[in-house]
């Protein structure tokens, strides 16, 4: 089979998965528009089309495609709870995790597609975050797995960038909450258009080159569970996003680097990291 | 100047403090027992401080830490003065009274010595924390200190004008009138030009981001039927009520 041939064999074989129609009904924010927009977006050539105008993603500025709050769940992924091998029953753990442990990524953090990461001086490398965000749509309390769907809008990606630690004891606010160490999108594809969101292919790029692969099939609470199991305790808004989880691994990008998280029927997400603007000298 | 946030006939009103009375944006005067109180500013980013006065970290047997101990909250968690919180099905869930600073303006790289000038104002806080649910996992985990309605916020936002000495106020909390807790934020072990300091050096803080300050010792079990005075001197009277959690699981 030439290469041709083996090409065009692979491309048939993805538009056939459920995850691969040609394109999705998403919602996207672009800079300089007051609202956001539906569009017919297509995951595998990064464009999209709003009303009669097509572009690719590459072509605009994006803003975050919701103004909900960030809610990251920490050691979802089975690997990185195994990671942890039995260290989580010794001392500060103790035992390991029952309920979904949370943390958030506040709006300081939140950069659209292709907006630059600030890296600080002092840090050498950020791990790429490479993770499948849940929008929900509507107030969620209380509900059953088995419920769940109907409170989810869609998907998006994001890369909840964190500087490397290894304790998981105090809240990493210093490592995961400086600004613009959130980039998500470029859009939020509604849920009907995703097959299963179980078994999504997760990928991260450095510079063009694939550094992760994983997969949500991997998560220790699928998204339904996990949906019921934090809305057991505490509520959840429209518009909320939830990250189900960093896989372990993660690769290390640098300033100058280029980082790319990529999801399966979603797209990819696409940010430069940048060396942050020296603080100020004072007298 | 005291400014709030009030739902009053079907609509959200900022308000103010004019004489003891409370004045609606609209001009008009009110009858407090007719109002909802929400919390008093439009709330952004929560920061808490954990163990941030050296006899409450004894009190549940910590060593005084290097660094702050902060968290953040989500906003399902935040309530007003006179809120309803549900007391889960747990053996101890307990108030804390605390000082909130209030962000008036965007602060990046703020030494200590400019940070009053970021400051907007301050209110009081109930902080409630659910101990069972804690785990060692980015702890105090969500589960225990995000839980609805078990963050209070009010019920003024006072001027930082009119608060000349933030750092040498009394904090008082009476359950059904008996005082459990008393103390001094003259003793917090990282002061608020200090915190203000260490989280603009590393994030942006901005406009409506406040901070909770942490609490003294004198925490106690409170149960359905209680009701929680939090008060911070010259700041306000916070407070609450402890109901049945009644909502329906799935």
């Amino acid at each position: 089979m030439g290469a041709q041939t083996r090409a065009a064999a692979t491309n048939v074989l993805l538009y056939a998965s459920p995850n691969y129609s040609m394109t999705k009904t998403a919602w996207l924010n672009l800079y300089g528009h007051p609202a956001p927009l539906c569009a017919e977006v297509d995951p595998l050539r990064h464009s999209a089309r709003v009303g009669a105008r097509e572009f690719t993603v590459a072509e605009e500025r994006w803003e975050v495609p919701t103004r909900g709050n960030i809610y990251g769940v920490a050691l979802n992924f089975r690997g990185a709870l195994a990671a942890l091998g039995t260290t989580t029953e010794a001392a500060p753990y103790l035992a390991p995790p029952r309920a979904p442990i949370l943390y958030l990524k506040p709006r300081n953090t939140r950069i659209g597609y292709g907006a630059p990461i600030p890296v600080p001086a002092s840090i050498k490398a950020v791990a790429v975050g490479a993770t499948l965000g849940v929008v929900l749509s509507q107030s969620t309390y209380r509900i059953a797995a088995s419920d769940a769907a109907e409170f989810i809008a869609g998907y998006t990606i994001v890369n909840d960038v964190t500087i490397p630690h290894e304790s998981y004891y105090r809240p990493a606010l210093k490592q995961k909450c400086r600004d613009g160490f959130c980039p998500v999108g470029p859009w939020i594809v509604e849920r009907d258009q995703i097959g299963s969101a179980d078994a999504l292919a997760i990928r991260a790029y450095v510079n063009g080159k694939l550094a992760l692969e994983n997969n949500t099939a991997n998560l220790i609470r699928p998204i339904h569970q996990l949906i019921a199991d934090i809305s057991a305790f505490m509520t959840l808004a429209a518009g909320d996003v939830l990250l189900v989880g960093l896989p372990e691994n993660l690769p290390l990008a640098r300033v100058g680097d280029r980082v790319a998280v990529e999801i399966e029927g979603l797209g990819r997400l696409e940010n430069p990291l940048i060396a942050e603007a020296p603080a100020p000298r004072h007298p | 100047m005291k400014h709030a946030r009030v739902a009053y006939g079907g609509v959200i009103y900022a308000a103010t403090e004019d004489a003891g009375r409370v004045r609606l944006g609209s001009g008009e005067f009110v009858d407090a027992s007719d109002l909802v109180w929400l919390p008093p500013f439009e709330v952004q980013t929560v920061f808490a401080v954990g163990l941030n006065y050296a006899d409450h970290a004894q009190e549940l047997a910590f060593k005084p830490q290097q660094e702050p101990l902060i968290f953040l909250k989500g906003p399902g968690t935040l309530a007003g003065h006179r809120a309803r919180t549900r007391r889960p099905d747990v053996a101890f869930m307990h108030y804390e009274c605390e000082l909130a600073v209030v962000i008036g303006r965007p602060a990046r790289h703020v030494p200590r010595a400019e940070a009053y000038q970021y400051v907007a104002g301050y209110t009081v806080a109930n902080d409630y924390a659910i101990r069972d649910h804690l785990e060692n996992y980015y702890r105090p985990n969500f589960r225990a200190k995000n839980w609805d309605a078990a963050t209070l916020l009010g019920p003024w936002l006072v001027d930082a004008a009119d608060v000349p000495d933030p750092m040498n106020l009394k904090l008082q909390t009476r359950v059904n009138g008996e005082v459990t807790q008393l103390g001094t934020t003259s003793k917090m072990v990282f002061d608020v030009p200090f915190l203000i300091e260490y989280l603009s050096a590393f994030m942006t803080l901005g406009p409506g981001d406040v901070i909770l300050t942490g609490t003294p010792e004198g925490v106690v079990n409170v149960r359905p039927g209680d009701q929680v005075l939090t008060e911070v001197e010259g700041v306000g009277e916070l407070l609450s009520f402890i109901v049945e959690d009644t909502a329906s699981a799935p």
